[in-house]
């Protein structure tokens, strides 16, 4: 495919989802639920998928974009795209603060540290009611319209938009960093760490920089989460969803830009319809579709559909000649 | 004064008490890290089901206390080599990510599983008469089960303690965790050994959830609500290292039970706290080997 129908291509995917508006008029919410968390995912993968640092507590970044999108809107900062910078970029500090300590372990201590740091986290905003609202959340706010004309209703039009805008951002800053320099440089790191110190590349300075990349989106997803629903809840920190966005990562495929998207739309809409479950009837799929992914599909959904294109190929290539 | 000393041998009673079935939980998930390199995070559902098997034997058949926790450890147990043979042996040589997945599966599993058994709720489960009546030591009265678990814990350590430093099957397992590619060329079945150690961490995790239920109230997220805590354990502990996490587990009780019983609110912080410190310090704390 030449490099002018790709983008054509891509251009089409894109306002395919925003036709979404149009055709899904009473599902926005939903959809923009997806979106956020499309987004977590892309963050995750971006560390996870890319520089091969297993987080199992993203949920701190989420969590702190979106409790930070809600104090300002709660403080009177009610402009949603410098509030959303801000928020992200709150998110993006605490990498930078945490990050130097926790980037020292790796491999299996460095996954049990991320998970019990996020435990913590979560117990302590639990603890702190005063300034989290505790199991009530932080509600009461609202923000103003978007570039001062769009007002934010209960139609989620505006929501959606604003949301997806920022989740085609973010891929496309995504696809850039990945294939830059600095992205082959990651991938080099999450191969063979020593072997990319050995030939002089600063490994502990990439790993941070990815590390506070990645939480800057992800507390991008967490604030956006805030100001399309204007409303935070607890549950942002919590470990399940830190578990969730990892879950909806290697369903979608690791490592590839489209994986988290689809990941995560799969993910949300299969909780979506068996949302009248037993909530621990779900964990028998999400059990389940874990150890799919490790048995057999690999890639996740997107390493499937690859392996099914390159048979057709080779079908079709072998029937022509 | 005399205040001062009771409620201090009551936060090392409790603690340790606490601190014993912690190290007994704990214990298979430190061996397998050592031993397999396999973080094992679904270890905590095998604690769950001794605990959950052990209860049910009491509650439902009416059986003994000691007998119940025996064949719940022993049912646990075979469960976990079908287990290991099915989903563990693969996972030896996996991905870390691998790893995480196939485990945090099943955890998900597990608790499904406990759910559409036992219901959501915690189960309640009542001591024996002889450990339910209290003890006068003299300064206070306490449990009789507190002491109890002491004495189970203490005598578990010193046989583990032999078991790895006084046996042959000790000093293979040693040999493996040190250095696996030696152990293997001196004719040591690693592999065979990866089975027992999984095996005997399941079982010892299963005694623990089984004699363990009143500190650790048995409910469908168990495998999840606790994995903090052994976490905690095995970071504070050297990998492998079996007498460092018996310190450890300890350690982690007295802070838990002083911090509770210090501040009933914010106490449970304590522990977390402790943690963060050791974590700053890197591995350090412990590195003052006990050996």
């Amino acid at each position: 495919m030449s490099r002018a129908l790709a983008l054509i291509a891509r251009a089409a995917i894109w306002l395919s989802l925003a036709a979404v508006v149009l055709i899904f008029p009473d599902e926005l919410s939903f959809a923009t639920a997806i979106v956020v968390m499309a987004l977590f995912a892309l963050s995750l993968d971006l560390l996870l998928g890319y520089a091969g640092i297993i987080s199992m507590g993203h949920a701190v970044f989420f969590g702190i974009g979106a409790y930070a999108a809600g104090w300002l809107a709660l403080a009177g900062w009610q402009e949603p795209l410098s509030a959303l910078f801000l928020a992200a970029l709150a998110a993006a500090l605490a990498a930078l603060a945490i990050g130097p300590l926790l980037l020292r372990f790796t491999g299996l201590p460095l996954i049990m540290v991320t998970f019990v740091l996020g435990v913590i986290l979560y117990e302590a905003a639990n603890k702190a009611t005063a300034i989290t609202g505790g199991d009530n959340g932080l509600t009461g706010f609202g923000f103003a319209p978007l570039f001062g004309v769009f007002r934010w209703s209960v139609f989620n039009r505006v929501e959606y938009l604003y949301a997806l805008a920022f989740l085609c951002a973010a891929y496309h800053l995504t696809r850039r960093i990945v294939a830059s320099p600095f992205g082959l440089a990651l991938e080099g790191i999450r191969e063979n760490a020593t072997r990319m110190m050995l030939v002089g590349a600063p490994v502990r300075k990439h790993l941070l920089r990815v590390y506070v990349l990645s939480a800057f989106l992800a507390g991008l997803a967490g604030a956006l989460g805030t100001v399309t629903t204007r409303f935070v809840s607890l549950s942002v920190f919590s470990i399940n969803s830190s578990i969730d966005v990892v879950v909806m990562l290697v369903l979608g495929g690791v490592a590839s830009l489209h994986g988290p998207i689809i990941g995560a739309a799969v993910y949300m809409i299969v909780h979506h319809l068996a949302a009248q479950w037993n909530p621990y009837h779900w964990m028998f799929v999400i059990g389940a579709l874990l150890l799919l992914v490790v048995r057999i599909g690999r890639g996740g959904i997107v390493g499937i559909i690859a392996a099914l294109a390159k048979r057709d190929r080779d079908a079709a290539r072998s029937h022509a000649r | 004064m005399n205040s001062i000393l009771s409620a201090l041998v009551f936060v090392l009673l409790y603690g340790v008490s606490y601190g014993v079935v912690l190290f007994t939980i704990s214990v298979g998930l430190v061996l397998t890290l050592g031993l397999m390199r396999v973080i094992n995070l679904a270890h905590g559902a095998f604690a769950a089901i001794g605990g959950y098997l052990a209860v049910a034997l009491m509650n439902e058949a009416g059986v003994p206390f000691a007998a119940a926790v025996a064949i719940a450890v022993a049912a646990t147990a075979a469960i976990s080599v079908v287990v290991e043979r099915l989903f563990y042996v693969d996972l030896y040589r996996a991905s870390d990510l691998d790893q995480v997945l196939m485990t945090v599966g099943l955890m998900f599993l597990t608790t499904a599983s406990l759910n559409l058994l036992f219901g959501p709720d915690i189960i309640p489960g009542d001591l024996p008469p002889y450990l339910a009546r209290s003890v006068d030591l003299g300064i206070r009265a306490f449990q009789a089960y507190r002491i109890f678990v002491v004495m189970l814990g203490m005598v578990l350590i010193l046989g583990l303690w032999l078991l790895f430093e006084r046996t042959e099957f000790g000093a293979r397992l040693r040999a493996a965790v040190d250095n696996r590619g030696m152990a293997e060329a001196m004719g040591i079945d690693v592999g065979r050994l990866f089975t027992i150690a999984f095996v005997l961490g399941s079982a010892l995790a299963a005694l623990g959830g089984a004699v363990g239920y009143p500190l650790f109230p048995l409910e469908p997220l168990y495998p999840f609500k606790y994995l903090t805590l052994v976490l905690i354990v095995v970071s504070l502990a050297d990998f492998g290292n079996i007498k460092a996490s018996a310190v450890a587990a300890i350690l982690v009780g007295i802070v838990d039970t002083g911090g509770r019983y210090l501040f009933p609110v914010s106490g449970s912080f304590l522990v977390n706290a402790l943690f963060i410190l050791v974590m700053m310090h890197r591995t350090g704390l412990l590195r003052v080997r006990i050996a």
